[in-house]
């Protein structure tokens, strides 16, 4: 009989090890098809019509002239908007369905706007524009805890509005026929998609169907079918003929979504161990519409005993906020990273050394001194460490920036279903989505696994809203949701597969097991029968299983938990003549408790860092105070790092006692938390003085620097 | 993007003949790299693209005794790959490698680089050339980070985005330049520049009708270099540049030229600089000081005076650059 928990180490054939991605070839030959690639035979390409105002009363929509150009099919209006206020440049107003791509863009053009224009706020980082009542939180008592510090640091710190800017922009393709809805939807959410088309749509869920093999990023921003996804079912079933409507890059970078900006002015209170005595912060910002939730400070030191923060969110005409990559923890990281930093250096404490103390403050200090301890080897920490500023004589200086995070990452509830087939094939189906995160080819190595099967052995099938439901691909929560779903399903149909053989055999299921494409005696691999063979057993019959993660029963056994915790060390070169910031390297130590897959869990990271040194040194949303509109919606000035500017990457994943033996649990979010922070403290460390705000663009640094004196 | 006619003729006076007499009814198209993305944004709606990619004259590099003679279709990576620029010109090189992308290398000429549509955002995002809103200029009170410091007076605030422009307008380039019926005119390359003060003109100092065929570029042993400050490594614009060039006898420098880059509505002829350099012993310290001098007479905006320091370290890098070479 096959157990669900996990192999113990020694017994693992296919966990951890370093399998390609599956999705890999196709994606590299083209093969694989996104939702941007899908094309229906007669359909028609959907333009939206948005806002050019951050504020303006809508006061009409003439459509005439756009219905009228050739090749314009229909022409969607929200007519609830019409009379009502338009709040940030880019609003989805219409939508325009026609033959061509070319004709769309035309008659979206032409449709008439009657607007009033209304007075506008896009500035996010100002103390000033804040409104409303602000957030606090207090741990006890803020005036003893400066009182008893030996060194009070004050700084101010910010971290400007990112979007995801996903490769693939958001989108889809809908296809109403014959009373059923078809659609290909760029999501993260495939089996809770169906039910958001809710009361706009009169087709049962039960006929809406849900397809996406490969999408191109979402990050946080595509749980929900969004606006266009209700049109482009509108304006199928008007026409009758499938649309596409596909955001372009200005509006991917307008409206899919904003990271809220976060601002604080820190007091950080140390003791003359370098332990911390006091944080109190003060933080404000924005993500557009949307409510303000003050990012978490001090973060990670969650037992500095006495802390307080003041929340205060400011309201802006900017798209909304949408969930990024472990939300709010970047800016918690940026913040308290920085401060407590500034704070070691005022003291004179090393930075490491400064960590590892306060790993007594966290919630697992002995994983962060591990970690600590591991990223100061690899990067060379020794070596190379200088107190701040102490950096020589040339105009190009060298430093080092240390910080941790922490993460949940618990599986979500998930379905999945495993199939035997009596010629021995076997297929998984699961309605949950393969981000490019590896999803397909780890559910493939837990079942292969479970089955002693090579890995080629197993099909998996996702993506799909007719196989059994899986959460949503966020709160780095898949890997633990479908690898349980997964093993349990896998698990029981063996089970059954041993109950038939061993009557063959005419021996007991309890002494069967199967390893190496065999079914045979316990602990006598290589004996019984092959695993065609038993399953040609089955006769006529396939055997399905459903495993189901429930998330709280999981952990309880061991197979899933969740905190995680890692740690970045940056290393940098800063011109000060240019203020042009160069990683050189970048060492990030992960704990995910048991690894699936090496392989593409630390492509996980790499993917991380190399998103996290873009939003440190290059990324942010810039808005026009005046014309309130995006000022850089194009790849050009909303500049993303290449292969170039990210420096040496280096990965080392936590394995073995203690880590093991958590289960797994997700890491599609912690890594990309601590590259601001480790980056700006290492630009500190270099230059000697704190840029405040990331990015850390070279007119940012030249004006640290001239604040500081360090140039003229 | 508008529906537009496409020609390609084989010869360039048809060409010329094929351009209107106003900017915008027409426009050239060379590599394109430039080009389509501005009619995707909507920032030019020709009615007619001319190719000029059938004319086999235009696509020549000629080394002569002595100048070289690069057609206007060269692309930027035959002039980079090309042994004399590679030996002599150094300057060129340098801004063509800063460029980053093989695809933009590769498909870029050189008079799309020198004719290359500013970068500002305002005017990208359709505010016009000057970004005027009611006769207000919205760079002046808007986010002018990427803006002018110098030459900044009048209505025009944008930089002049071509890289190698101040190159060739430090070693001495001239520019050919065919017109209507076949009409030949030949211009220092500096001259090719402008700031326009209203909303009809551009600013290359051409007719809508212009076409630049050849530039020639003087062999006259000139050392030099440029120095670029740029941010990301690839797929992107400098924030500022600078180019050298200079004959040192003895340790002194003479005919020195120092011009800028992506700081003004023009390449900018830093001529202070190329004053003190001139007669002046060629060293670290000369260096910091002719950076000073260039930097001096800025006038940032709002949001833009980080440039100044880039300007004055540009200077001096690619001075050092030069003399070493
Ligand atoms: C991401 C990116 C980064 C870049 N970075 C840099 C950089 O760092 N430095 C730099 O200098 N450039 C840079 N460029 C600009 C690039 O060099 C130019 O796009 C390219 O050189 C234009 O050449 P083209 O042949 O494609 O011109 P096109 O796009 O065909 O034309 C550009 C303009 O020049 C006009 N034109 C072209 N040829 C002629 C002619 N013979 N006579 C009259 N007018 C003509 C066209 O009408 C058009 O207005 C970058 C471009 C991109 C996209």
């Amino acid at each position: 009989m096959a157990k669900v928990a996990w192999p113990e180490k020694g017994d693992r054939k296919i966990l951890g090890s370093r399998i390609p991605r599956q999705d890999g070839p196709p994606k590299v030959t083209g093969t694989a098809k996104y939702s941007y690639d899908i094309n229906r035979p007669d359909m028609l390409w959907g333009k939206l019509v948005t806002s050019p105002n951050a504020h303006a009363e809508l006061i009409s929509v003439d459509t005439s002239v756009a219905a009228a150009i050739p090749g314009v099919k229909a022409v969607w209006v929200d007519e609830e908007l019409v009379g009502d206020e338009l709040r940030y440049v880019g609003q989805v107003i219409a939508c325009v369905a026609a033959d061509t791509e070319e004709a769309a863009i035309e008659g979206a053009e032409k449709v008439k706007l009657q607007l009033k224009a209304l007075e506008h706020q896009v500035a996010d980082d100002d103390v000033a524009l804040s409104s409303g009542r602000p957030s606090n939180k207090e741990q006890g008592n803020l005036d003893e805890g400066f009182a008893g510090a030996d060194v009070v640091v004050e700084g101010e710190y910010g971290i400007a509005v990112i979007t995801h800017c996903c490769l693939e922009p958001h989108g889809q393709v809908t296809e109403v026929k014959d009373g059923e809805l078809h659609v290909w939807p760029s999501t993260q959410n495939v089996s809770r998609y169906a039910n958001q088309f809710g009361d706009e749509i009169e087709i049962p869920q039960n006929k809406i169907h849900v397809d996406t093999q490969y999408m191109g990023g979402g990050f946080g921003s595509k749980f929900n079918i969004d606006k266009w996804g209700i049109i482009g079912a509108k304006l199928s079933q008007e026409t009758g003929r499938p649309v596409k409507i596909m955001l372009d890059r200005k509006e991917e970078l307008m409206i899919a979504g904003n990271r809220p900006s976060g601002f604080a002015k820190i007091k950080v209170g140390l003791q003359k161990d370098g332990l911390i005595s006091a944080v109190d912060a003060e933080v404000w910002g924005s993500g557009g519409q949307g409510a303000f939730r003050a990012p978490p400070i001090p973060y990670v030191f969650t037992k500095v005993p006495n802390t307080r923060l003041v929340g205060k969110g400011i309201r802006t005409n900017r798209g909304g906020v949408r969930a990024w990559r472990a939300p709010n923890h970047p800016q918690g990281a940026l913040l308290t990273m920085s401060a407590v930093d500034d704070a070691a250096a005022a003291l004179g404490m090393d930075s490491l050394e400064f960590f590892m103390k306060n790993a007594a403050l966290t919630d697992r200090p002995e994983v962060y001194r591990e970690e600590l301890q591991i990223a100061a080897n690899i990067i060379g920490y020794r070596q190379k460490a200088h107190a701040r500023g102490d950096s020589g004589s040339g105009p190009v200086k060298r430093g080092l920036g240390i910080s941790m995070h922490t993460w949940g990452g618990r599986g979500h509830p998930s379905e999945c279903d495993v199939t035997i087939n009596s010629d021995g094939s076997v297929e998984a189906k699961i309605g949950s989505q393969d981000l490019g995160t590896g999803t397909r080819t780890c559910i493939a190595m837990v079942i292969a696994e479970t089955l002693g099967l090579p890995y080629e052995a197993v099909t998996v099938h996702l993506g799909r809203n007719s196989y059994p439901q899986s959460g949503a691909s966020g709160g780095s929560t898949t890997i633990g949701g479908i690898s349980v779903s997964a093993r349990r399903a896998a698990t029981d149909a063996l089970n059954d597969l041993l109950k038939t053989v061993a009557g063959r055999l005419g021996t007991t299921d309890d002494k069967l097991e199967a390893s190496a494409g065999r079914i045979h005696q316990i602990e006598k691999a290589g004996g019984g029968v092959s695993w065609r063979e038993a399953c040609s057993m089955l006769g006529p019959n396939s055997i399905t299983k459903r495993g189901i993660n429930n998330p709280g029963e999981s952990q309880q056994e061991g197979l899933i938990s969740a905190g995680v915790g890692g740690v970045q060390i940056a290393d940098v070169s800063v011109d000060v003549e240019t203020g042009i910031v160069t990683m050189n390297e970048m060492v990030a130590v992960q704990d995910c408790g048991l690894i699936v897959n090496m392989k593409l869990a630390e492509s996980q990271v790499y993917g991380a860092l190399i998103m996290g040194i873009t939003y440190a040194l290059y990324e942010e949303s810039i808005y026009d105070s005046k014309t309130g509109i995006m000022l850089n919606p194009d790849m050009e000035f909303y500049r993303l790092a290449g292969i170039k500017d990210v420096g040496d990457l280096k990965v080392h994943m936590m394995t073995g006692k203690g880590y093991d033996d958590r289960g797994i649990i997700g890491i599609g979010e912690p890594p990309a938390i601590s590259p601001g922070a480790a980056i700006s403290n290492a630009v500190a460390n270099a230059c000697g003085v704190r840029v405040p705000s990331l990015p850390l663009t070279p007119e940012r640094v030249i004006a640290a620097l001239q604040k500081g004196g360090d140039i003229a | 993007m508008n529906p537009f006619e496409y020609v390609a003729p084989s010869d360039l006076r048809e060409a010329s003949s094929l351009l209107g007499s106003r900017w915008g009814q027409t426009e050239v198209l060379a590599g394109g790299t430039d080009l389509v993305t501005s009619l995707k944004q909507g920032i030019t709606k020709p009615k007619r693209l001319v190719s000029l990619k059938n004319i086999p004259e235009l696509k020549r590099i000629q080394v002569k005794k002595n100048t070289v003679r690069i057609g206007a279709m060269v692309t930027l990576r035959d002039l980079a790959a090309n042994a004399t620029i590679q030996e002599e010109f150094p300057a060129l090189v340098t801004a063509i490698d800063g460029i980053g992308s093989s695809q933009i290398i590769n498909a870029g000429t050189v008079a799309g680089d020198l004719c290359q549509r500013p970068r500002c955002w305002y005017f990208r995002n359709g505010f016009g050339l000057l970004a005027e809103d009611n006769g207000d200029s919205l760079v002046r009170t808007g986010d002018n980070r990427y803006h002018a410091i110098f030459g900044n007076d009048g209505r025009a605030l944008f930089v002049n985005a071509s890289s190698l422009a101040p190159a060739l307008i430090a070693l001495q380039a001239e520019i050919s330049i065919v017109g209507a019926a076949g009409r030949e005119r030949e211009i220092n390359a500096g001259d090719l520049f402008q700031a326009p003060n209203n909303g009809e003109d551009r600013e290359v100092a051409l007719r809508a009708n212009e076409i630049v065929s050849e530039i020639k570029l003087p062999r006259e042993n000139m050392q030099n270099a440029s120095y670029e400050v740029r941010h990301r490594h690839g797929l992107d614009w400098p924030y500022a540049t600078a180019s050298v060039a200079l004959k040192i006898r003895s340790g002194i420098a003479r005919e020195a030229s120092v011009v800028l880059g992506h700081v003004a509505p023009t390449p900018w002829p830093a001529v202070a600089a190329s004053n003190l350099l001139n007669g002046a012993r060629v060293d670290a310290s000369l260096a910091e000081a002719v950076g000073e001098a260039a930097a001096r007479g800025a006038k940032p905006l709002s949001g833009n005076a980080y440039k100044v320091q880039m300007v004055k370290t540009a200077v001096k890098r690619a001075l050092l650059a030069a003399a070493n070479a």
